[in-house]
Order: C-alpha cells, then structure tokens, then sequence
C-alpha cells in the first residue's frame, strides 16, 4: 500500500482529560508531504476531532507552530521526510510554554498582550497631515529595520526560550524584535514611550542571550540580536544619562546610517 | 529599585566579560600551567615585586580582578535565577553576587596598594 | 445534580486550560540548554580565575618565604587538576564571548551587515596579541 509514518500527536480535550496524552497515527508517507499534510489528512480520513491551527500552508501567517520531536517548528514548512527512514514515530505537540486550549492549539492572549504593551506602530514626531506627501527613506535607512520587519508573530521563539517558561511576566522575542523594528524606523520617534516596557527586568533584562530563539525563528529576524542591540543601547544611555542628565536620548532620525 | 540599577550592572557584566575574555586565560595559562609545570622559565620573586610595584601595573591587576568579578555576579545571579528558580530568594541572591565583587575588588585593591 | 470527582470541571464557555509546569531541571531537557547553562557557568571559573591573582598578589605582598609557598602549592596536583579545568573553561567563555559579540552588534558599512565571522575575527587576533604583550611583559628582564 506504500510507505507509511506514525506519528503520535498531543491531544487534549478540557471536557475529557486532566492532562494532555498522545494518540498514535498511522498515515501515508508521500515524499512531499510536510507535518500540515499528514494532521490534515488525519483530520479528513481518520479522526475529525483533531484541533489545530492553519492557514496560507506556505509559511507567511505564522498560523502552525508545533513542537515537533521537541523542536518548534512550522507544520506547513516541516517534512515528513526528514523523520522517516528510522522507524521511531514523530513526536507533535503543541507550542512549549503555552497554555494549552485543546489539542495543538495553544493560548495566544498572553502574547498578544506582550506585543500590544510595546507599542508595535509608528509613533512619529508630529502628525502630519496628508498634503505634506510621504516619508521618505533611503534604503540605508530601511535596512536598518528590515529585519526585525519579517516576524510573522507564529511565537516559534516563545517556545524556544527557557525565560519565557520560567518567567510568565517576560515579554518575550518577538515583541522586543517588534519594538526594535519601530524603534531603529527612521519614520519613528516613540523609542522613549517604549523605554519602560523594555528597559525593565520583564523586557530585555530578563533575557540571557541563550539564543535559541533566533536559532528556531523561521524568517530569520534575529530576536536574539535585536534584544542584545538594545541592551547596549540602555547602557549607552545610561552612561549618557550620568554624563549630560540634561541631554535628550537620542531620536532615530538624528542617527546616520553608520553602525549602529 | 531594581529596574534603574540593570543597565548599569549589565554594562559591568559586559565590560568584565571583555576584560575576562581577552586576559584570564593568559594569566590562568602562565600562572596555574606554564610557569608551576615548569614549561616555561619561573619569573623570580624579585622581579614579580618590582612588576607589582609599578602603579600601572596595580590599576591593571585592580581592573583584571575587579571587572571580571561583576562579570561573574551578574552572569551568576541570573544563572540561579533561571538554573535553580530561586527568584523568589532575590535578595539573597543579589546580596551575595555583587556583595562578593565588591568584596573581591576592596580586597584586591588593599592588597596591591599595601605593597609597599 | 452531582458531578463525579474524577471528571474535569469547567465553566460553562470557558475551558480550563492546561498549563504546564516547567521543571527545575529544563536545562538538562536538551543539550542546547544544557551548553547554554555550561556558558554560563563559565563564570564561575572566571571567577575562579581571578580568586588565583588575588592569592598570588597576596603572596607575593607577604614576602620571599609565603610567595614560595604559594608556588609550591600551585604545583600540586589537585591544584593542577582545577587549573586545567579552570582554563578550559575560561578558554570556552573566551570563545562564546566572542562569538555571541558580532551578534550584539550590527556592525554596518556602507548600509551593508558585516558577516559575522569578519566582526569575531579582530577579536581573536587582538586575544593572540594581548596574550602575547602579557607573556612578554611577565617574562622580560626575569
């Protein structure tokens, strides 16, 4: 009948279980196939009960991250194939460190919370009404955000990072990726605003530069180097604080384009 | 108010792990390895006094001891935070990481200026 | 109407979450997490490091006879032993501590990201040096 792959998937209902267990699957094995075919297919053909998240399947909606064989990854962008050949089932369960709706599907208000507390929007310097045209940006300018630009909040790095288990109050990778995108965006002058949010021991202080979380990140933002960035740069700032307490920090859009 | 005093003591963890980085080792290498093994020529114990003597070289050896020290404090601390999950014993452990710094850095700076 | 005790109570339109519990011991879960923890136990040994200076300026301080002794000391095996481990794990902070540097850092020019290899490599080659400048400094005019 063709090849086949087991696979023993995390389920949990709130009605049923105290906890969750693991439920063994046996699907086809097509060399094509990634992890979102097979939950897919088990959905359609074997057990219709299966929860779990999905979207555009081509890795941009950030909609299925699963811990697979212990590592997080995206369902859509995982392939069976790189599991099969050794006989041992894949191991699928749902994002580390979340709390746990039902099966695969895990909680995201705590870390929507954490992302809305960093002001992830362009606080310019004054508003400006339309007839005074667009911002303009050199590609300098641009670069020096892009990448924190890229998250596609699928909290991958959240299930990475032991501080996120160990401290619920952490804000986390991504929302500091996400301030430091507004943050370093020439367009931008609300770095002041998010100060208190990530200069505290719940925002980049709690961070120990483990680095999984831009070892597992899917679009290669780097979290892990925009929280260090900015830990460099409070203590610059502290240091210029202590020096010229009367001097304002300094605003993006006085910095050139030089190292940052 | 522990959320003002992080950048100030991240900034010594930073600037012990670069002093920690580029001269422990050699220090480790030359004082616990070469010189006790014998792989390379002892250094008398005139010469090491007149070296120790030289105030430079007491502002090198107070930086050498000092920085590195809150390096370890902060790395430390942060270690049993998050190793052992003992946040809760916070103050206790604030206490002894940077209280053992400071120790270390008061007491290398008596020993090198009380050398006459 | 009575509810058996083993089945899981929920309000109604709320289900209870599972939440779990993250171990004392998650840093033993994988290697990474567990090299991660032997990174930063590191400094510990730097520490150590540091302890072995402050003896020797303390021996060297109370004279000929003390320092002596102190050399002897270094000498012996045990104390061999932690020096060698010491300075492999203080070599190891070396090496991570220079490795996790370019990452702290977007070093630009002419708006392009420096490799990362290109930004730890000065800091090798300065480590070489200045380990250099120390050995001779200690050994010149011995």
């Amino acid at each position: 009948m063709g090849d086949k792959i087991i696979l023993e998937i995390a389920r949990y209902s709130p009605e049923r279980d105290l906890q969750p267990r693991f439920e063994t699957f046996e699907v086809p094995f097509r060399n094509e196939w990634v992890v979102l075919d097979a939950l897919n297919h088990i959905k359609d053909k074997m057990d219709g009960s299966l929860t779990y998240r999905w979207s555009c399947r081509m890795g941009i909606c950030g909609s299925c991250g699963l811990m697979v064989n212990g590592e997080p990854k995206l369902g859509c962008a995982t392939f069976l194939s790189s599991y099969a050949g050794n006989g041992k089932p894949v191991r699928i369960e749902p994002l580390r460190y979340f709390a746990i709706l039902r099966d695969l599907v895990t909680e995201l208000g705590d870390f929507l919370g954490k992302l809305k507390k960093v002001r992830p929007w362009l606080i310019p310097k004054d508003e400006l009404p339309l007839s005074q045209g667009e911002f303009l940006q050199t590609p300098e300018q641009l670069e020096n955000y892009k990448q924190f630009s890229m998250c596609i909040n699928c909290t991958l790095c959240y299930a990475a990072c032991p501080v996120v288990g160990l401290d619920p109050l952490f804000v986390g990778p991504a929302a500091i990726a996400m301030a430091q995108r507004y943050n370093k965006d020439s367009r931008d002058a609300g770095a002041q605003e998010r100060t208190a949010v990530l200069a505290h021991p719940d925002g980049i202080w709690g961070c120990t530069f483990v680095g999984e979380c831009t070892r597992v990140c899917p679009k290669h933002v780097d979290p892990a180097g925009a929280i260090q960035q900015y830990k460099i740069k409070a203590a610059l700032d502290w240091v210029q604080a202590l020096i010229m307490p009367r001097k304002q920090p300094n605003r993006e859009e006085s910095r050139s384009a030089a190292a940052d | 108010m522990r959320e003002s005093n992080e950048a100030p003591l991240w900034a010594l963890f930073s600037a012990g792990g670069v002093v920690a980085a580029f001269l422990i080792p050699v220090h480790l290498f030359l004082f616990g390895l070469a010189f006790p093994l014998g792989w390379l020529p002892t250094p008398g114990y005139e010469h090491m006094l007149t070296l120790v003597r030289n105030p430079l070289v007491k502002i090198y050896l107070l930086l050498l001891c000092s920085l590195p020290l809150f390096h370890w404090a902060h790395r430390f601390r942060y270690t049993l935070y998050d190793g052992l999950k003992v946040k809760h014993l916070n103050e206790l452990i604030f206490t002894f990481c940077y209280g053992g710094a400071v120790v270390g850095t008061v007491l290398a700076a008596y020993l090198l200026w009380s050398i006459a | 109407m009575q509810q058996p005790i083993n089945v899981p109570i929920y309000t109604e339109y709320h289900p209870r979450w599972y939440r779990p519990r993250v171990s004392v011991y998650w840093w033993l879960g994988q290697w990474r997490y567990l090299k991660f923890i032997l990174r930063e136990l590191s400094s510990v040994f730097v520490a150590l490091g540091v302890i072995l200076t402050i003896l020797q300026v303390r021996a060297l301080r109370e004279g000929s006879q003390a320092y002596a002794r102190f050399q002897h000391e270094l000498q012996t095996p045990a104390v061999i032993s932690i020096s060698l481990i010491t300075l492999f794990f203080v070599v190891f902070h070396t090496i991570t501590w220079f490795n996790l540097t370019p990452r702290a850092m977007a070093v630009r020019v002419r708006g392009k990201r420096i490799p990362e290899w290109l930004v730890a490599a000065p800091n090798y080659a300065m480590w070489i040096v200045v380990s250099g400048a120390v050995t001779w400094l200690v050994l010149r005019g011995r």
